[in-house]
């Protein structure tokens, strides 16, 4: 790691001579004699790698920004606005009635081209998915093969429901299922709507190996309505929505996958989204946002990376320029015996 | 409280106690798993574990698969109860070899070999020469017409003399032939581990004699483990067998050894596991009140509106078990494991081979390695450690004349041999002396040259010096002694001995010259002992003079002296004196008393003069390690002028101009209370300056230093660096140990002999020499070298490597499992406080045992900062072992805090990189993970000195094998890490982010070492860098010594000052068994000195620290 490291030979060289015929075989390692390298943190090497993580560091740093940059991006809040104004003061019994109209128009003026696939995604705010109680509330085994229906025991209290005073498994069971995102959007171009494709949103291997293509909802939210119900005669493979939505984020503010539009959208074009306001966020003000968003090699939009990079080059630049100084006021020869306490002071007390 | 035994009974004593089957094994097959168990978790840290692994059974609160605790745990106690199950099976194999043994019984009437462990108490056991006892015997008979028997009992009690034994008074004169059929009782007592007592009785039943009773002592038994020699046979009674003998009942498992070091980890683990209860109780709280006030709005977590009671303690015990691997499981396992090479490093060393004998070092114990780098003390014994403990013969004072000064050996001195052609009768009879008046027995081997076995290594020096001057020993027949002197044979009647003791600190015999029919009385002794003897009208003036100018050389000094006997005056002695031997009650002192009678008007021959030749590189390793700031003591039962001289000459104490004696002596309590307050003043006043000042103190006024002013005492210890213990008993050398020990200070004992072996053991580390005094110290020590200078490398090199490398191993430890526990710490508060795993089991069982272990493991087997050479030409360098510099709650604290470092900057990378879309729990929890291997990785290669490919391959292998792991994983459909390491590595995103944390994670770490080496250097760095520069790393003038301030009040006190002779001590036979059985007091239990000592020895301290 040293540039300036030479095969350190510091060995004593006197073990080597004797022999004997008692003496254990004798081998490097035995003597502790292997060959090392010890490399030193002088100034002249430190420095060199804090110039050399600095250059590295800042172009790889332009590099992410300019790709978040690229990123178009569209982001519309509308929990608050979807809410009719007579019910602002009480936003639960809104969305907890039955009886109210639950869509909403908005519309997203589209900043600058976006080329196909523009992901489209709902973000959560202020949602633990990954609450202990949520995280474990889930069958893996139910989920991926219908042998295994009765695999409820984590699912708590989502896990069985009482028919005809029989236990019945609750497919798919446990707090994540039970709790999906059921919002919808329906988005038009000048009166024209616009596809969402739904199709391939989840991970392949979630939908082929997770998810068991032999697996139908059953009982699905029987009891308490929590959030999204599943079409009883389409399997859990197909189900993509679930799929998406069982994959939990460990971050209480959370993108996930609602569909791809697979047109390309210009410059200031007004897109008119029709949302269905069914989801909760109200109890525990939680934020719900729409967003639009092209991709790029680093994903989606997302400065730290790029800024975290210049910051720390700028940084590294700034440290090798002060060791310079440093340096050059406070030069400090190394390896000088001198300060050494014992040669300073005659008796070898260590008082220093 | 008593056992009978029945000798030759085959009916009555098999069954009533045990046979004589040797176990020294902890374990039986069917106990091994409890016990073993039993004794792993009465370790708090095993316990802690245990719990920890029992709470996460409980579903509700584990947050990951109990296995990622109990496959550690259940591996660390596989591999502790493997490495004890070898042991004990070694120790089952000696037993076995032990056991089976044959020995010859006589069984029902007739001599039959059976195996050792079928004998049984009350069988007759016959041994041949050289034999070695299987059990503890009664005599009966021998090939010896006297009933003796000789015995070498240096497996007993490290004594390599030869004993002599003896068959009881009843056993006396029965035939050969009967001795198979004798019948009889022996009343003993219940097995006991006093190999110096045996108060029994013996009764023969008829035909034998009578029904008299006959007494028993320990001189009419042979005990098991003895061998016996120059006796063509002896037939004995087994009364003890087995583990009942007196060998196998003083058989004890050593306390185990806790060095500095482990005391500080348990102190550091205490400390962890505090932070660890106020961390989960902080947790636990705010974790409670997060979920009544937040946790309840949100309704997808349906909590519960009723709960149970124990609803409560549900978060708290959740974050109990995340914290858990706050305390690495790991560092015992991984501590013993390079402690273990460690040990055999040493073992290896060539350098540490004594080429002469071909005894390489050992270490016995593995567990302490580190403490030698630790080390402030050392407690040296003198003769056979300092010293070769080979005895030479160099001078002699023959009726006032001085042989072998000028030559320095008398051997070659011209005038002494010319005395001896011409016959002069003085010198003749110097030499008679010097050939019988001893114990030693003449050996003819086959080639027909003659070898002595000897009690003590003096009568041997004296015995070979009278044959270099054509006074041969040749032969001791039963009680004929002949002798050689210029080709004629002289033969003499060995008619008595007059025993050696130590407290009449001389021996006699007296012989009866064969052709003239004259008896004599010839003596030999210590000159405090033999020349008030002197016959009325000597000048013994001379002889003081030589004694006292011998004892300035450091040479050993014996007198010599005879007598001619009136054959009435013998016959009159002979008889009180056989009477007082057969005495039962007070027989030594009624010996002694009578001896004196005989030993008196005694013509003084002359003095002689012992050289005892200082070890090779004595000087030079003392040297070194003074300079390494390590305080030397020597602790000898030689005399004081005689131990001076040896400490002036290996350097222990520097002459007079720069070093300073102070004497401590006296006979009362007040004189030694003075002298020891004069002493104190003195040093007090020292102190500060440069100055070597030493103490010389003897066991008398030792006695009553320790026992009435033990305050001042410990003060002087504290303060002097160097002092002179002579004439101290093997307790007292013990109780110094503990003194020192008890003022907090690493002591170091080391010694070769027996009369060192409680010293050695009672230190925090005990080396032993494998030297002439036998293997008895060696064996009971830690370390066992061949030679007093490889105590240099042992500590400088060994020491010093190992603990560096334990202080970097531990406190890494403790760096990487804090490290990924804050990170969950930090966890919890984005998941609502409820305790949620952010890795997953499989991860977190293997973070500390496969993907962290591996290169800090090869790292700290391999690492040297210095190289050896610097070391040892800088010996003061190990002063920051000593001080305890790396390892410290300070340095630890330095570590805490890199590991809250690296977990805040892994934990806000990974958050941040994998916000929004990408904000997966699966993937977030391996990119967090891999970013603190990547870390630690880093941090190992920062923390080396010196890289061999090893290290290379263990580092970045290591990293490279994380990823091969947890491909495999991801590759295995049925775990949730599925496809997600592929997904992870084909990202952009993953790589930046990994040079991101490490870059930010080691930057500021590279910025902050690189300071403090360039401007804040310590010497460890200026070394590294003048070895790596090639500088000039010799020591600048330390030679020139400092002008010495000469107006101290208290005048320096001269070594020659007249010594006070007390008659306690004897220095003559210093290695015999009854210098060694001498005890002081019952060791006065040491209730440690309050503040003042602890204050001054912290003082002391300080001075080192800063």
């Amino acid at each position: 790691m040293s540039p300036g490291a030479a095969e350190g030979g510091f060995e004593t060289s006197s073990a080597a001579t004797k022999k004997h015929s008692k003496k254990p075989k004798y081998s490097r390692f035995t003597q502790q004699e292997l060959p090392a390298c010890k490399p030193i943190l002088t100034p002249g090497w430190v420095i060199t790698a804090f110039i050399f993580i600095g250059i590295i560091f800042i172009p790889i740093g332009l590099a992410s920004l300019f790709a978040s940059e690229n990123v178009v991006e569209i982001a519309d809040r509308y929990d608050e606005d979807c809410v009719p104004s007579i019910y602002a003061s009480d936003t639960l019994a809104y969305i907890q009635s039955s009886q109210t109209n639950k869509s909403c128009t908005k519309t997203l003026t589209v900043p600058k081209k976006m080329k196909n696939p523009i992901y489209v995604y709902y973000q959560l705010d202020n949602f633990y998915q990954n609450h202990r109680r949520y995280v474990k509330s889930r069958s893996d085994k139910q989920l991926r093969s219908k042998a295994n229906e009765f695999e409820t025991k984590d699912c708590s209290p989502e896990a069985t429901v009482l028919v005809s005073n029989k236990e019945m498994p609750i497919v798919p069971c446990g707090l994540i299922a039970w709790s999906m995102f059921n919002d919808t959007y329906r988005f038009s171009l000048n009166d024209k709507a616009i596809q969402v494709n739904k199709k391939g949103i989840a991970w392949k291997s979630d939908r082929e190996y997770k998810f068991g293509s032999d697996v139908y909802p059953k009982k699905f939210q029987s009891g308490v309505i929590g959030g999204a119900k599943l079409d009883e005669n389409i399997p859990l493979s197909q189900q993509e929505d679930l799929i998406v939505w069982m994959r939990t984020a460990a971050l209480p503010k959370f993108r996930k996958l609602y569909g791809k539009i697979e047109v390309d959208l210009e410059a200031n074009e007004k897109i008119t989204v029709v949302i269905q306001n069914n989801y909760n966020t109200y109890s525990f003000r939680g934020k719900k946002t729409l967003i639009l968003s092209t991709t790029s090699w680093i994903g989606g939009k997302n400065d730290f990376l790029g800024i975290a990079y210049l910051t720390f080059g700028g940084l590294c630049l700034f440290m090798v320029i002060s060791f310079i100084f440093l340096y050059v006021v406070r030069p400090r020869p190394l390896g000088d015996p001198s300060y050494l306490s014992w040669n300073r002071n005659p008796d070898g007390l260590l008082l220093n | 409280m008593k056992r009978y035994v029945y000798i030759n009974d085959d009916e009555l004593s098999p069954n009533l106690y045990c046979d004589n089957r040797i176990s020294n094994r902890k374990y039986t097959l069917l106990n091994f798993l409890p016990k073993n168990l039993w004794e792993q978790f009465s370790r708090f840290m095993n316990q802690y574990f245990l719990l920890i692994a029992c709470l996460q059974l409980w579903p509700l609160i584990t947050p990951v698969n109990p296995a990622s605790t109990w496959g550690p745990l259940i591996l660390i106690f596989a591999v502790s109860a493997t490495k004890e199950a070898w042991d004990d099976y070694n120790r089952y194999l000696s037993d076995k070899k032990a056991n089976e043994k044959e020995v010859w019984v006589v069984k029902q009437g007739i001599k039959k070999p059976i195996q050792a462990q079928d004998t049984h108490v009350g069988n007759i056991i016959w041994l041949r020469e050289n034999d070695e006892v299987p059990c503890d015997l009664v005599l009966i008979g021998t090939s010896d017409p006297q009933g003796l028997c000789y015995v070498e009992t240096a497996a007993l009690d490290g004594e390599t003399d030869l004993k002599t034994r003896v068959i009881p008074s009843a056993c006396m004169g029965i035939d050969f032939e009967l001795l198979h059929k004798i019948k009889g009782v022996i009343e003993c007592p219940n097995p006991d581990k006093d190999i110096r007592r045996f108060d029994a009785n013996l009764r023969l039943f008829p035909p034998f004699i009578d029904n008299d009773v006959c007494p028993l002592t320990i001189n009419n038994t042979i005990l098991q483990s003895c061998y016996l020699r120059n006796t063509e046979w002896a037939c004995g009674v087994a009364v003890y067998t087995g583990n009942e003998t007196k060998m196998g009942m003083s058989r004890g498992i050593p306390e185990p050894k806790l060095t500095a070091m482990d005391a500080m980890i348990d102190k550091l683990t205490g400390a962890i596991f505090i932070f660890q209860i106020v961390v989960v109780v902080v947790l636990g709280i705010a974790g409670n009140v997060w979920k009544e006030t937040e946790a309840r709005k949100q309704w997808y977590v349906q909590y519960p509106n009723e709960s149970p009671w124990y609803e409560l303690l549900v978060i708290p015990l959740r974050f109990e078990l995340l914290c858990s691997i706050m305390i690495p499981i790991s560092i015992k396992v991984s501590l013993d494991l390079v402690k273990s090479l460690y040990a055999k490093f040493i073992d290896w060393d060539n350098e540490m081979i004594d080429l002469e004998t071909g005894t390489p070092a050992h270490a016995a114990n593995t567990a302490i390695s580190e403490d030698l780098g630790q080390v402030e003390y050392i407690l040296t014994d003198k003769t056979g450690t300092l010293t070769e403990n080979r005895m030479i013969f160099k001078r002699c004072c023959i009726s006032s004349i001085f042989y072998g000064n000028e030559s320095g050996d008398a051997l070659q001195d011209v005038e002494l041999l010319n005395a001896i052609a011409s016959g002069s009768p003085d010198i003749i009879r110097f030499l008679t002396v010097m050939a019988i008046c001893n114990t030693v027995i003449p050996m003819r081997s086959k080639s027909g040259s003659i070898s002595y076995k000897a009690q003590s290594q003096d009568e041997e020096a004296l015995v070979r010096a009278a044959a270099r001057l054509h006074m041969v020993f040749v032969n001791k027949n039963a009680n004929t002694l002949e002798i050689n002197f210029n080709g004629a044979i002289v033969q003499y009647d060995l008619l008595d001995i007059l025993e050696f003791s130590s407290d009449r600190k001389r021996m006699s015999v007296v012989v009866k010259d064969c052709r003239s029919g004259k008896i004599f009385l010839l003596s030999k002794g210590a000159d405090e002992s033999i020349l008030p003897c002197a016959r009325v009208g000597q000048q013994t003036r001379s002889f003081t003079e030589a004694v006292e100018q011998y004892a300035q050389l450091g040479l050993r000094t014996l007198c010599l002296a005879w007598r001619e006997l009136d054959e009435d005056e013998y016959r009159a002695w002979s008889s009180i004196f056989k009477e007082a031997n057969s005495a039962l009650v007070d027989r030594e002192w009624r010996v002694a008393e009578v001896c004196q009678r005989l030993e008196h008007e005694l013509e003084i021959l002359g003095v002689v003069a012992i050289e005892d030749r200082l070890q090779d590189g004595v000087p030079e390793t003392i040297e070194s390690l003074r300079k390494a700031g390590i305080n030397f003591w020597m602790l000898t039962g030689d005399k004081q002028t005689t131990a001076v001289q040896i400490a002036l000459s290996c350097s222990f104490v520097s002459p007079e101009p720069k070093g300073q004696l102070l004497l401590i002596n006296g006979k009362t309590e007040d004189e030694v209370c003075r002298s020891l307050e004069r002493v104190l003043l003195t040093t007090r006043v020292t102190n500060s300056e440069p100055k070597d000042v030493a103490f010389v103190i003897d066991g008398w006024a030792l006695e009553i230093a320790l026992k009435h002013y033990k305050k001042a005492f410990v003060e002087l210890a504290i303060l002097s660096r160097t002092a002179i213990c002579c004439r101290v008993t093997p307790s007292q050398k013990a109780q110094l140990v503990e003194l020192l020990k008890s003022c907090d200070y690493r002591t170091l004992a080391i010694g070769d002999g027996g009369n060192d072996v409680r010293m050695i053991q009672q230190a925090d580390i005990g080396v032993g020499i494998s030297g002439r005094e036998g293997l008895q110290a060696a064996r009971a020590a830690d370390y066992s070298i061949g030679k007093f200078r490889f105590l240099k490398r042992l500590i400088l090199v060994h020491g010093r490597y190992s603990y560096n490398r334990t202080a970097f191993l531990s406190q890494y430890s403790f760096y990487k499992s804090l490290l990924i526990c804050f990170i969950q710490i930090f966890f919890s508060f984005i998941s609502g406080v409820s305790g949620t795993s952010l890795f997953n089991s499989v991860s977190l069982m293997a973070y500390n045992v496969f993907y962290t272990s591996i290169p800090v493991l090869v790292t700290s087997v391999l690492d040297k900062d210095l190289s050896e050479g610097t070391v040892l030409q800088h010996p003061q360098i190990l002063f920051y072992c000593q001080a305890g510099r790396l390892l410290n709650p300070s340095t630890f604290a330095g570590w805490f805090g890199r590991s809250l470092f690296h977990a805040i900057v892994v934990f806000v990378i990974t958050i941040h990189a994998y916000a929004y879309e990408k904000s997966e729990m699966e993937e977030m929890s391996m990119v967090a993970l891999s970013g603190c291997i990547w870390l630690q990785a880093f941090v190992v290669a920062f923390e080396t000195n010196s890289f061999t490919m090893l290290q290379h391959l263990a580092i970045w292998g290591n990293l490279v094998g994380f990823y091969i792991i947890n491909w495999i994983v991801s590759a295995l459909p049925s775990t949730g890490m599925y496809t997600i390491m592929f997904r992870l590595c084909r990202q952009p995103s993953y790589w930046t982010t990994m040079f991101l944390i490490v870059g930010a994670g080691m930057g500021p770490v590279l910025a902050l070492k690189y300071f403090r080496y360039t401007y804040r250097s310590s010497k460890i760095n200026i070394l590294q860098q003048a070895e790596r520069l090639g500088g000039p790393i010799l020591s600048l003038g330390n030679i020139e010594p400092q002008p010495r301030s000469l107006e101290n009040d208290v005048a320096p006190l001269s070594i020659t000052q007249p010594k006070s002779r007390n008659p306690v001590y004897e220095p003559l036979l210093s290695d015999s068994p009854n210098a060694t059985r001498r005890s002081f007091g019952s060791g006065t239990p040491f209730d440690f000195f309050q503040s003042q000592s602890r204050l001054s020895s912290s003082y002391s301290r300080n001075c080192k620290d800063n």
